[in-house]
C-alpha cells in the first residue's frame, strides 16, 4: 500500500471538476493506454480571460485522479498567463506530498495542462504526440519531456527519472541514455534548457514510388532501427502499400505487447517528418 | 480499521488455529535445539519427524524426499540452480515458461546473464501452454524443464503430470513450482514423476518462513547451504522449528479437509463471478482451466489501483497483477504473456479465496463493488466515449 497522504485520498475519494465541458476553449490529454495512465482536461474562459470552469478526467491510479483533481482546483479563476508557470511540484505540494514513484502523475498533470494552453493557442488538437525524439520506447518518453523533468525538478539519477517519467521504467533498454542527459544538464550549470531543434530539412514534396521507397528504406535503415536497437528489438520493411508502410517486429519487440502502440507513434514520426506526411505504419503480425 | 474481507488467499493466508496451537510450545518452552544431545533438545527432532510425515504424506511422497526450506522461494531457486549443476556442464539449456513466478524467472534471467540458453514459452489467450512446442523446445543440452502447477495471479492449472511424464522420457529433469497447487488440489508424486517440486507454507495456513523442497529419491541434490548436517546436509542451519511443526499440521489438515473446502471455496468463487458479471458491464475473467479459489477479471476503462484503494476504505482486500500498486510500471508479466490489451490488463483484479471465507463476505463485495466501478468509469475518460 503506497503512503498516500490524507490530501491525495481526498481528492482521489472525492475528486472535484470530473467531467466534461461542451465546446471547451482549450482541451488537451496526455498519456496513453500503452503507458497505463490518460489524462484529459479542459476549460473554458471569461470575458477577463481567467478560467472559469475546468475539468477533467482520468484512467489512472489513484495519485493520478488526485493529481489532475487538484490541478483543476489551482488553475480555476486564473489567467493562462498564470497557470502556465504551474509546475508538477507545485501539485504534488498542494497535495502534501506524493511516493517518489509516483511523481510520473504530477508531470502528467503539468503536461495535461500544457497541452490545454497550446489547444487554446494554437487551435491543434493536442492529443499526446511525439515532439522530438523518443528516448523510452517502452512509454514514449521523448527527450524533451526527460530533459524537463530533469531541470524542473533538479534531478539526478536515472531512478529519479524514471520515477517522474516513467522513462527507463520497461525493458530498462534507455537507462544508459537516461544517464547522460542527467550528466549532460548537471556538467552544464543549470541554465533553463534551450534545446531548440535545428532546422532539419523538410520532407520533400512529391516523390516518385520509387523515391519514396528508398526514402523509407533509409529511414528505417538509419534511424529508426538503431534506435530499436537500443532497446533489442528491431523491425523488418515488408511492403509499402501505397501511404501504408507495412513492418514486422522483431527481437525484444515481437514479444513485447506493450510496445506497438508506442513503436507506431516512434515509426511514424520519423517517416512523416523525412518522407511523407501521409505515411502510416502498419504491423504484420 | 474495523471490518476485513480478506480475499487476498494467493498472496498469503491465515495461519489456522489448528496451526499456531501447535507452533506455540516450540516458541516458548520447547526451545531446544533438534541437534542437541540432551533430550530437551534432541526431543524436538522427533517433532521434526513428523511433520517431514505430514508433509511427505500431503504428496504422496517418502519423508526422505522433503527438505524444509525457508519459502517458495527458496525451493524454487535451490531446484533450478541444484539441477544445473547436477546435470553437468555440457547442458546450458533452461526451459520455462513466460507466466512463472519472479522466483523462476529471475533464476532464468540470471543464468541468462550467466551464458544459458534460457526458453521461455508462451502461453495462449486463455493461459494455456502448447505442450507440442514444450517438447519441441527440448535440446540435447537442455538440464532442465520447469512449469508450475497452477498460476499465482489467474490460477490456471497445467497439465504437469502429462508435461512431468513428456520431459523425462526425454531424460531431462522436471521441476514444479507447487506454490499455489499445495493444500489447495491433490498434488501426488506417486502419478506425476516430478523430480524436484516447491511449496511454501504461508500459501496454506502455516506460518511465514518456511518451504518444502521435494527431492525424488535417488537425486543427489548438491548442499546449498553449507554448515551443518540438518535436512541431510543439504540446507545447513538450525531448523525454524516452529515453523516446520506448524507446516506439518497445516499439511494433514489441508489433506483432511481439501475436498469439501475447494468445493466450498469453488461455489463462492463462482458466485463472486457470476455476481460481478452480471452486475457490471465490460468485465472480463482472465484465464480458463483455474483453481477454484482463484478470480482474475479485468475492468474495462479504469485502472486497478484505484479499485484496489475504494476497495480497501471498505476493509475488502484484494491484489491486482497492475503495475500502479508495486512501483513497477509495466503491467502483470503474466497478463501480458497471455496477450491481455492493455487497457484490460491495467484494469485487473485478483480475488483469492481459502476456507475461512464466507457467504456473507462473498455479498458484501457483490454489493459494495458494482457502486465503486461506476464511480471509477465516470472518472475515466474512455468509458464515457463509448457509451
Ligand atoms: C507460484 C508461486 N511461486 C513462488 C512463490 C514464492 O513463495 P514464497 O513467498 O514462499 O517465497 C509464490 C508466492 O508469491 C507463488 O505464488
Amino acid at each position: 500500500m503506497w503512503d498516500y497522504t490524507d490530501k491525495v485520498m481526498d481528492h482521489f475519494r472525492n475528486p472535484r471538476n470530473v467531467g466534461y465541458i461542451k465546446d471547451p476553449d482549450g482541451e488537451g490529454e496526455v498519456g496513453s493506454m500503452a503507458c497505463g495512465d490518460v489524462m484529459r482536461l479542459m476549460f473554458k474562459l471569461d470575458d477577463q480571460g481567467r478560467i472559469a470552469d475546468a475539468k477533467f478526467q482520468t484512467f489512472g491510479c489513484g495519485s493520478a485522479i488526485a493529481s489532475a483533481s487538484v490541478l483543476t482546483e489551482l488553475i480555476k479563476g486564473k489567467t493562462l498567463d498564470e497557470v502556465e508557470k504551474i509546475t508538477n511540484q507545485e501539485i504534488v505540494d498542494y497535495l502534501g506530498g506524493l511516493p517518489e514513484q509516483k511523481m510520473h502523475c504530477s508531470v502528467m498533470g503539468r503536461e495535461a495542462l500544457e497541452a490545454a494552453i497550446e489547444n487554446y493557442r494554437t487551435g491543434e488538437v493536442s492529443t499526446r504526440k511525439l515532439e522530438g525524439r523518443v528516448v523510452c520506447v517502452c512509454f514514449g518518453v521523448t527527450e524533451k519531456s526527460i530533459r524537463n523533468a530533469i531541470e524542473e525538478n533538479g534531478l539526478t539519477t536515472v531512478e529519479q527519472v524514471t520515477n517522474y517519467t516513467k522513462a527507463g521504467g520497461g525493458c530498462g533498454g534507455c537507462k544508459e541514455e537516461i544517464g547522460e542527459i542527467i550528466a549532460e544538464i548537471l556538467g552544464r550549470e543549470p541554465e533553463a534548457g534551450h534545446e531548440e531543434k535545428t532546422a532539419e530539412p523538410a520532407a520533400p514534396k512529391k516523390l516518385t514510388t520509387l523515391q519514396k521507397v528508398r526514402l523509407v528504406e533509409e529511414v528505417i535503415e538509419k534511424e529508426i532501427r538503431p534506435e530499436m536497437a537500443k532497446h533489442g528489438g528491431d523491425l523488418e520493411l515488408v511492403d509499402i502499400d501505397g501511404n501504408n508502410v507495412v513492418v514486422k517486429l522483431q527481437g525484444a519487440c515481437a514479444k513485447c505487447e506493450m510496445t506497438w502502440f508506442t513503436l507506431k507513434g516512434l515509426i511514424e514520426s520519423k517517416l512523416r517528418e523525412k518522407v511523407s506526411e501521409e505515411l502510416v505504419a502498419v504491423e504484420e503480425k | 480499521m474495523s471490518r476485513v474481507v480478506y480475499l487476498d488467499n494467493n498472496a498469503t493466508t491465515m495461519v489456522a488455529p489448528e496451526v499456531f496451537e501447535a507452533m506455540k510450545p516450540f516458541l516458548s518452552g520447547r526451545y531446544g535445539n533438534p541437534s542437541s544431545f540432551h533430550s530437551f533438545g534432541g526431543g524436538v527432532r522427533r517433532d521434526i519427524d513428523r511433520a517431514r510425515e505430514q508433509a511427505a504424506q500431503l504428496l504422496n511422497a517418502d519423508p526422505g524426499e522433503i527438505v524444509f526450506t525457508g519459502c517458495g522461494t527458496e525451493s524454487d531457486n535451490a531446484a533450478l540452480l541444484g539441477a544445473l549443476e547436477l546435470a553437468g556442464p555440457a547442458k546450458r539449456h533452461l526451459v520455462i515458461t513466460r507466466v512463472e513466478h519472479e522466483a523462476v524467472l529471475q533464476v532464468g534471467h540470471y543464468l541468462k546473464d550467466k551464458g544459458y540458453r534460457v526458453t521461455e514459452l508462451p502461453v495462449d489467450r486463455s493461459g494455456a501452454l502448447d505442450l507440442d512446442q514444450l517438447l519441441d523446445s527440448i535440446a540435447d543440452d537442455t538440464a532442465v524443464v520447469s512449469v508450475m502447477w497452477a498460476n499465482n495471479e489467474t490460477g490456471v492449472l497445467y497439465p504437469v503430470r502429462q508435461i512431468a511424464e513428456a520431459v523425462k522420457s526425454k531424460g531431462v529433469f522436471f521441476h514444479t513450482d507447487a506454490v499455489q497447487a499445495g493444500g489447495k488440489i491433490p498434488v501426488d508424486l506417486n502419478e506425476v514423476p516430478a523430480d524436484f517440486l516447491s511449496l511454501s507454507g504461508h500459501k496454506f495456513h502455516a506460518s511465514k518462513g518456511v518451504g518444502v523442497l521435494f527431492v525424488r529419491r535417488g537425486i543427489k541434490l548438491p548442499p546449498y547451504v553449507r554448515g551443518g548436517h540438518q535436512e541431510n546436509g543439504m540446507r545447513a542451519g538450525t531448523e525454524n522449528v516452529a515453523g516446520i511443526v506448524g507446516l506439518g499440521v497445516a499439511a494433514e489438515l489441508a489433506l483432511k479437509t481439501m475436498t469439501e473446502d475447494y468445493r466450498r471455496e469453488g461455489r463462492l468463487r463462482d458466485k463472486l463471478e457470476k455476481g460481478i458479471l452480471e452486475s457490471c458491464s465490460n468485465v472480463y475473467v482472465n484465464g480458463e482451466n483455474r483453481l477454484a479459489n482463484t478470480l482474475n477479471v479485468s475492468f474495462e476503462f479504469i485502472e486497478s489501483e484505484a479499485i484496489l484503494l475504494m476497495l480497501n476504505d471498505l476493509g475488502i482486500c484484494t491484489s491486482s497483477g497492475s503495475a500502479c500498486t508495486s512501483g513497477n510500471l509495466e503491467p502483470s508479466h503474466v497478463l501480458r504473456a497471455m496477450g491481455i490489451p492493455n487497457m484490460l490488463a491495467y484494469g485487473s483484479i485478483r480475488f483469492s479465496l481459502s476456507r475461512y471465507n464466507t457467504e456473507e463476505e462473498i455479498d458484501y463485495v457483490l454489493e459494495n463493488l458494482p457502486p465503486i466501478i461506476d464511480r471509477l468509469r465516470e472518472i475515466s475518460p474512455f468509458a464515457q466515449r463509448i457509451s
